[in-house]
C-alpha cells in the first residue's frame, strides 16, 4: 500500500512547497517493477530443469518473445543464477519451470530471494508437477497455495477427463470451470476446455489475495493413481484449484499452476474431447487460456493508475490548503488502464470517493467523461478536523487503487458568521433602546434636580 | 476599634512624631559634612523604601535566572512549549490568524481550534513585549522574550504585593511582603526563567485584581472598581484560575454582608467590578457564555443579586418609617428573593442552561472525587494532594508565620484584613487539595506572614526604642507622670529589653534562614527545565541528558512532514513544538476518548494495538524510557494511568490484568499481559542485551531497580527507528500494512484493515 510513497512524494514536492498546510499523501499503487513508461525492455528469467523444455514449450516462450519480452533461459543447476546484482533487480519477472529441482542454482537462489523479488513488485509464474520439490511447494505456500502433500498424487477426475488413447487414464483433466473475468481472460470467451495434468492445490482460506482461476470439477480428487485408495483423499471437488493467481498488495502478480505440461506445445496443439461430450475441439483451450493469463500476469491488462487528484472549491481552480465547514467542493481524479502499449482511459461507473475522518462522512460515486476523468462535487460536512479524500477501488482482476489525500477542514472564523440575524432584531432593539434610555436617564438624573 | 488603630499607628516608625527626634539626632551626629544633602526624615524614609523596592524588584528577577545560568535560555517543561508555539504563531501571523487558528497538527484527526480553546493573555503579553522591543530597535528573539516573561512579571508582582500590603496593613508590611514574595519558592516554582506558563502572568494578575478590589472597597471609588474589573479581565485572559477570583470575591462580599460590614463602598465596588468584569470576561472566546451559564460562576451572580436586594431593602427601610412594617416587608422580600433564586437555579440546571460543575472544580471541593471518577485529572502529578513536606519546602518559615499573621489580622480587623484572611484560608485549603495550587496560596501566605513579621518587628523595635527613650528620659529627669509610671512598669520587667533584642535576633536569624532556603531551593530544585535532565556522576560531576531534544530534532529532520506520532499525551506539546510533527493527543486533555484510545493501544497486545494505530494513521510511536539512566518519570511508571484511562472508556482494558496481587512489577513475576503489552515491548526492546550497571545482570532496569522479566522482546508490527543516546526517548516506526508472512510482506494474509 505504501510502496508508491516515494514516487508520490516527489510528485507532490511542488504542491508541498506551494501549500504548506496541505499535507499531501498520495498512495499510488504502482508496482516498482512494472514501469509503463518503458515497457519494451522487460526481461524475464526462465528457470527450467530439463534442457528439452525450451523446445517442448516453445509456443509459450515464442509468444512471450513476440510480445516484446526478453527471455533469459537458465538451467536450474546453473550457478550463475541471480535475481539481483548490486541491489538492483536484473529481471522484471520470473518463470519457475523447474518443478523437481530442490535447489536452484546450487543454492544461489533461495526461497527468501524469490519472495523478496515478489515483495518488490515483480511477477512470478510457477508451474509444478507431480513429484514437485519442496522448494516449489514452499514458494507456492508462501503465496497462499498449498500443493497436495502426497508427492505422488495427481488430480484425477472420472467425469471431466479428456478422452485419450490410454483408456482408464483419468488424470488428464479437461476443465472449463474458469473464473469469470474479462480482465483476466480478455473479452473473448475460451470455448475449448483446458487440458491439465498434474497436482492440485488448495487455497489458503486466510488469504484474500489468491484467486482460483481454473478449478477442478466437483467429482475430482487428488490421489496417487498407481496405488489403491485406502483412505478418503484430502483434496476433493471444487476445493481443488488447478491454476491460481495471486495479486499481492503491491500488485505483484503470481501464477501458480499444478501442471507444467499444460504450458507445453503438445497440450497447446492437441485436440480435446471432454468425457461425456461428443463434440471434439480441434485445439485445446490451453493456448488461449495461458496466453491471456500471462498477459494479465505480466500487467498487460488490468493495470490501473490514478493520477492528478484535484480538488477545489466550487467555482475556483486552485487547490486550497484548508477547507471550511459547509464549503462546496469539486473533486476529480484521472484513472487510466494499461493496454499493453499505452495508457487508455478506464471507464467504470463504480468508482467512489470518500471524505473520510476515522469513518467516511461523504461517500459519492464518481461520474466520468469516458476520457479517464472522474469527478464529483459535494458539500463539506459540518464537522471540522483533518479529513482525507479516499479512493479505494478494488475490483477483481484490476490492480487495487488506494489513494488518499489529506485536507484539514476548519470551522468558521469569528467574523464569518452572519453579522445581523433578522430573528435577533428584537434583541438589538432592546439593547440599543436600553442604552439610549440609560443615557437620557443619566442626563435627567444628574442635571434636573 | 478605631482608637486601637490610632494607637498602633502612633507607634509607626515612619510617623514623624515618634521617630523624628531620635533619628534626627542620629543623623545629625553622623553627617555633619553632608549637611547640605540632608533630607527630611519623611524623604529619607521614602528614599529607603524606594531603594528597597527597587532592590527587591531586581532580586525577584535575578533569582529566577538560575535556570538560564545552569542550563541555557530555553523553554521548560510541557505546557510552556505550547504557549511558545502559539506565541510564535501570533508574532508571525498576527492576531487575526491567531484568534481563528485551527490547528490540524494536534489531536489528529480531530484537530483543535486553538484560538477558541486557550487563554490568550500570556501570548498576547509576550507578543506585545516583543513588538515593543522591536519597535525600540532591540533585535530580540521571541524565545528570549518568552523565557523572561515570567521573571519580569514576578518582579511586577512584588510591586503589587507592596501596595497590597500597604493597603491592608502598612508600608512596612508591604515591603516585607514584597521581599517575601520575591523569593518564595512556592511562586518561584512556576516563574523561573523559561517557565513560560499562564501562571507566570496570572499570579501577577490575580494579586493585582485583588489589590484593586480591596482598594475599591476601601475607597468606594468607581474608578478603582473599574480598574479591578480590567485586572479581572486580564486574569481571565491569562489563566483558568480566574474562577478562584470570581468565587472568592463574592464569598468575601457575603461574609461582609453577614458580619454587618455592608457599606455603600462595598456595593459600588462589587456591582461595578462584577458587571464590567463579566462583560469583559465574556469577550475571551474560551470563557464566553460560560461566565453566565456554568455552575462555577453562579455564586458571583447570586451574590450580585443578593447585593441588589440588600440595597433595595436598605432603601425601603429608609423610606418606611415603621419598623414593624419594614420587618414584614423584609420577610416577604427575602422569602420571595430566595425562592426566585432557587427556582431559577433549579430550572436552569434542569434545562441544561446552567452547566454543572466541571470535574476539576469538583475535585477541588472533594479531593477524592477525581481519583474515583476522572483518572485523567488524577493522573497529573500536579493535581495530587499536597504532602506536608512540600508545604515546608515551598513556604519554609512562612508556614508558621502564617498563623501568627492571622492573629494580627484578627486583632486589627478591617475590610482589607478580612479579605486577606479569607484569601489566605481558602487558598490554603486549595493548596492542600492540589499541589499546583500552592502557587495561588503563596501571595496570601506571603502577605499574611509579612504582616506578622512587620508587626512583630515593629513592636519589638518600638519596645527597644521606648525603653531607651525612657532610660534617657529618666537620666534627664524630665519625664511626665505618665511616662514615669510606664517606666516603673518597665522596670518591673528588667529583661524586657534583652528579650526584645533576643527576639529580634531570632527573627532576623529566621529571615536569613528563609533567604538561604529560598536560594537553595531555587537553584537546586526549581531551575531544572525538565526537558534537559541533569544528574551527578560518580565523581560529583554534572551529567546532562539532552535526550528529549535529540529525539524531537530527529523527528523534525528524519520523518516525512505529515507523519503522525503517537505518544502518551504528556509529550504532545513538545513533539508539535520541537519536532513539528502531528500528534494524536497532547497536554490539552480536552478529549478523554481520544486519550483513552491511545492508552488502550499502549496497553494492548501488539496486534490489537496495530489495528488501533492503523485507524489513527499513526506512523511513529514515541515512548520515554528511564531504565538506562534511572529516570523515574518515564512511561513505564506512568503506564498504570494509561491502563486506567484506557479502561475508563474501553472496559476490555482491566487494571488487574497488569498487576500481580495488586502489585505493579516489570520483572519475572510480572503479569503476562504486562510483559507483552505494547508499552512494555517498546520500552524494553533490545534492553535485555544491555548491561546498565556493573555487577548487575543484563536488562537491569535502573529506574525500578529490577531485572526485567521479558528480555527477548520481538516486534512484529513496528520497527525501531531511533533511540537517543541515553535511551530516554525511543521512537518506533509503524510498519506499513503489508506485513506478516515469514518471508513475504506483500503476500501476507492479514486483512488490510
Amino acid at each position: 500500500m505504501r510502496m508508491g510513497f516515494k514516487k508520490t512524494l516527489t510528485m507532490a514536492k511542488l504542491s508541498l512547497s506551494l501549500f504548506y498546510f496541505t499535507v499531501f499523501s498520495l498512495l499510488l499503487s504502482l508496482s516498482t517493477s512494472f514501469d509503463p513508461e518503458n515497457p519494451s525492455v522487460r526481461r524475464i528469467l526462465v528457470i527450467f530443469d530439463d534442457a528439452s523444455l525450451k523446445s517442448s514449450h516453445s509456443i509459450f516462450f515464442n509468444s512471450l518473445q513476440s510480445r516484446g519480452y526478453n527471455l533469459d533461459f537458465k538451467l536450474s543447476d546453473d550457478r550463475n543464477i541471480a535475481l539481483q546484482r548490486y541491489g538492483r533487480y536484473l529481471y522484471d519477472s520470473l518463470i519457475l519451470f523447474s518443478p523437481s529441482a530442490d535447489s536452484i542454482g546450487d543454492g544461489s537462489l533461495k526461497l527468501k530471494d524469490v519472495m523478496d523479488f515478489v515483495d518488490s513488485g515483480h511477477d512470478l509464474i510457477l508451474a509444478a508437477n507431480a513429484n514437485a520439490s519442496d522448494f516449489v511447494r514452499n514458494v507456492a505456500s508462501e503465496c497462499g497455495a498449498d500443493f497436495e502433500d502426497d508427492t505422488a498424487a495427481v488430480v484425477i477426475d472420472h467425469t471431466s477427463y479428456s478422452v485419450s488413447e490410454i483408456d482408464g487414464d483419468h488424470s488428464l483433466i479437461a476443465s472449463d470451470t474458469f473464473i469469470k473475468s474479462d480482465v483476466i481472460f480478455g473479452r473473448e470467451n475460451i470455448e475449448a476446455p483446458v487440458l491439465f495434468r498434474g497436482i492440485g492445490h488448495s487455497v489458503n482460506a486466510a488469504s484474500s489475495l489468491v484467486l482460483k482461476v481454473l478449478s477442478a470439477s466437483p467429482a475430482a480428487y487428488s490421489a496417487n493413481p498407481n496405488s489403491k485408495l485406502s483412505k478418503p483423499p484430502v483434496l476433493t471437488g471444487t476445493s481443488i484449484s488447478l491454476v491460481s493467481v495471486v495479486q499481492a498488495r503491491n500488485n505483484a502478480r503470481v501464477l501458480i499452476s499444478g501442471s507444467l505440461d499444460m504450458f507445453s506445445d503438445r497440450f497447446f496443439r492437441s485436440s480435446v474431447e471432454k468425457a461425456g461430450s461428443t463434440y471434439k475441439y480441434k485445439k485445446s483451450g490451453n493456448e488461449q487460456f495461458l496466453m491471456e493469463l500471462s498477459k494479465w500476469i505480466l500487467h498487460e491488462r488490468g493495470h490501473l493508475k490514478a493520477v492528478n487528484i484535484r480538488h477545489h472549491r466550487l467555482g475556483e481552480t486552485n487547490e486550497p490548503s484548508i477547507y471550511r465547514i459547509n464549503d462546496d467542493l469539486e473533486f476529480s481524479v484521472e484513472i487510466y488502464e494499461w493496454s499493453g502499449t499505452r495508457w487508455e482511459p478506464y471507464v467504470a461507473d463504480d468508482v467512489q470517493v470518500q471524505f473520510y475522518m476515522m469513518s467516511p462522512y461523504v461517500l459519492k460515486t464518481l461520474s466520468n467523461d469516458k476520457k479517464g476523468l472522474y469527478y464529483t462535487s459535494f458539500k463539506v460536512p459540518d464537522v471540522y478536523g483533518v479529513f482525507q479524500f479516499k479512493v479505494e477501488y478494488q475490483r477483481l482482476g484490476y490492480t487495487s487503487l488506494s489513494l488518499s489525500k489529506q485536507i484539514p477542514v476548519r470551522p468558521f472564523k469569528h467574523d464569518e458568521y452572519e453579522r445581523f440575524i433578522p430573528v435577533a432584531f428584537p434583541y438589538y432593539g432592546g439593547s440599543f433602546s436600553t442604552m439610549a434610555a440609560f443615557f437620557i436617564f443619566s442626563i435627567l438624573y444628574l442635571y434636573h434636580k | 476599634m478605631a482608637n486601637k488603630v490610632e494607637a498602633m499607628a502612633g507607634t509607626k516608625p515612619q510617623d514623624p512624631k515618634s521617630s523624628d527626634p531620635s533619628l534626627f539626632d542620629d543623623i545629625s551626629s553622623f553627617n555633619f559634612s553632608l549637611k547640605s544633602l540632608k533630607l527630611k526624615t519623611k524623604q529619607q524614609e521614602f528614599l529607603i523604601r524606594v531603594t528597597i523596592l527597587c532592590l527587591v524588584y531586581v532580586l525577584a528577577f535575578s533569582t529566577r535566572l538560575f535556570s538560564v545560568l545552569r542550563y541555557e535560555s530555553m523553554i521548560h517543561e510541557f505546557d510552556p512549549y505550547f504557549n511558545y508555539r502559539t506565541t510564535l504563531y501570533l508574532t508571525e501571523k498576527g492576531f487575526y490568524e491567531f484568534w481563528n487558528w485551527f490547528d490540524s497538527e494536534s489531536w489528529y484527526p480531530l484537530g483543535r481550534i486553538i484560538g477558541g480553546t486557550l487563554y490568550p493573555g500570556l501570548m498576547v503579553t509576550a507578543a506585545l513585549i516583543y513588538w515593543g522591543l522591536r519597535f525600540l530597535r532591540f533585535a530580540v528573539h521571541i524565545r528570549e522574550v518568552c523565557v523572561l516573561t515570567a521573571p519580569f512579571f514576578a518582579s511586577n508582582t512584588t510591586i503589587v504585593a507592596y501596595f497590597f500590603g500597604k493597603e491592608v496593613w502598612d508600608t512596612g508590611a508591604g515591603l516585607v511582603a514584597a521581599a517575601f514574595i520575591a523569593i518564595c519558592p512556592g511562586y518561584i516554582s512556576r516563574s523561573v526563567a523559561g517557565s513560560y506558563d499562564n501562571e507566570g502572568v496570572a499570579i501577577f494578575a490575580l494579586l493585582f485584581t485583588f489589590y484593586l478590589f480591596v482598594k475599591a472597597v476601601n475607597t468606594g471609588s468607581l474608578s478603582w472598581a473599574l480598574a479591578s474589573a480590567f485586572g479581572y479581565f486580564y486574569m481571565v485572559s491569562a489563566w483558568g484560575g480566574y474562577v478562584f477570583i470570581i468565587n472568592l470575591i463574592p464569598l468575601y462580599v457575603l461574609v461582609l454582608l453577614v458580619t454587618g460590614r455592608y457599606s455603600m463602598r462595598l456595593y459600588i465596588a462589587y456591582s461595578c467590578m462584577y458587571v464590567v468584569g463579566m462583560l469583559l470576561a465574556m469577550q475571551i472566546r474560551f470563557v464566553g457564555f460560560q461566565h453566565v451559564q456554568s455552575g462555577e460562576h453562579m455564586a458571583a451572580m447570586g451574590v450580585f443579586f443578593l447585593l441588589q436586594v440588600f440595597y433595595f431593602l436598605n432603601w425601603v427601610k429608609h423610606l418606611l418609617s415603621g419598623t414593624k412594617l419594614f420587618e414584614t416587608f423584609l420577610r416577604i422580600t427575602v422569602t420571595s428573593a430566595i425562592s426566585v433564586g432557587i427556582l431559577a437555579l433549579g430550572v436552569g440546571s434542569a434545562s441544561g442552561y446552567i452547566s454543572p460543575w466541571t470535574g476539576r472544580f469538583y475535585s477541588l471541593l472533594d479531593p477524592t472525587y477525581a481519583k474515583d471518577h476522572i483518572p485523567i485529572i488524577a493522573s497529573v502529578s500536579e493535581h495530587q494532594p499536597t504532602a506536608w513536606s512540600s508545604f515546608m519546602f515551598d513556604f519554609h518559615i512562612l508556614l508558621f508565620l502564617f498563623p501568627a499573621g492571622l492573629y494580627f489580622c484578627f486583632k486589627r480587623l478591617s475590610d482589607g484584613t478580612i479579605f486577606i484572611v479569607m484569601y489566605g484560608l481558602t487558598s490554603m485549603y486549595f493548596a492542600g487539595v492540589m499541589v499546583r495550587l500552592i502557587l495561588v496560596a503563596t501571595p496570601a501566605v506571603c502577605l499574611i506572614s509579612a504582616i506578622a513579621v512587620s508587626a512583630t518587628i515593629k513592636n519589638l523595635t518600638s519596645l527597644l526604642r521606648s525603653k531607651s527613650k525612657v532610660h534617657s528620659g529618666s537620666v534627664k529627669g524630665s519625664t511626665s507622670g505618665k511616662a514615669s509610671s510606664k517606666a516603673s512598669v518597665d522596670q518591673t520587667l528588667p529583661f524586657q529589653r534583652n528579650a526584645a533584642i533576643a527576639l529580634l535576633l531570632g527573627a532576623f536569624y529566621l529571615l536569613s534562614r528563609y533567604v538561604i532556603h529560598c536560594t537553595w531551593v531555587t537553584s537546586e530544585a526549581y531551575s531544572s527545565p525538565s526537558i534537559v535532565l541533569a544528574a551527578r556522576g560518580a565523581h560529583g560531576n554534572r551529567i546532562i541528558f539532552d535526550d528529549y531534544r535529540e529525539a524531537y530534532y530527529w523527528l523534525r529532520q528524519n520523518t516525512p512532514p505529515d507523519a503522525k506520532v503517537m505518544s502518551w499525551w504528556d509529550y504532545g506539546y513538545q513533539i508539535t513544538a520541537m519536532g513539528n510533527r502531528t500528534v494524536i493527543v497532547d497536554n490539552n486533555t480536552w478529549n478523554n476518548t481520544h486519550i483513552a484510545t491511545v492508552g488502550r493501544a499502549m496497553s494492548s497486545y501488539e496486534d490489537e494495538a496495530y489495528e488501533i494505530m492503523q485507524s489513527l494513521d499513526v506512523d511513529y510511536v514515541l515512548v520515554v524510557f528511564g531504565g538506562v539512566t534511572g529516570y523515574s518519570s518515564d512511561d513505564i511508571n506512568k503506564f498504570l494511568w494509561m491502563v486506567r484511562i484506557g479502561g475508563g472508556v474501553f472496559p476490555i482494558i482491566k487494571e488487574p490484568d497488569y498487576l500481580v496481587n495488586g502489585e505493579y512489577r516489570v520483572d519475572k513475576g510480572a503479569a503476562p499481559k504486562m510483559l507483552n503489552c505494547l508499552m512494555y515491548k517498546l520500552c524494553y526492546y533490545r534492553f535485555g542485551e544491555l548491561r546498565t550497571e556493573y555487577g548487575k545482570p543484563p536488562g537491569y532496569d535502573r529506574a525500578r531497580g529490577v531485572e526485567i522479566g521479558n528480555k527477548d522482546v520481538k516486534l512484529e508490527y513496528l520497527e525501531e527507528a531511533f533511540t537517543t543516546s541515553n535511551w530516554i526517548v525511543r521512537i518506533y516506526k509503524v510498519k506499513p500494512p503489508i506485513i506478516g508472512g515469514e518471508f513475504s510482506n506483500s503476500l501476507s494474509f492479514l486483512p488490510l484493515d
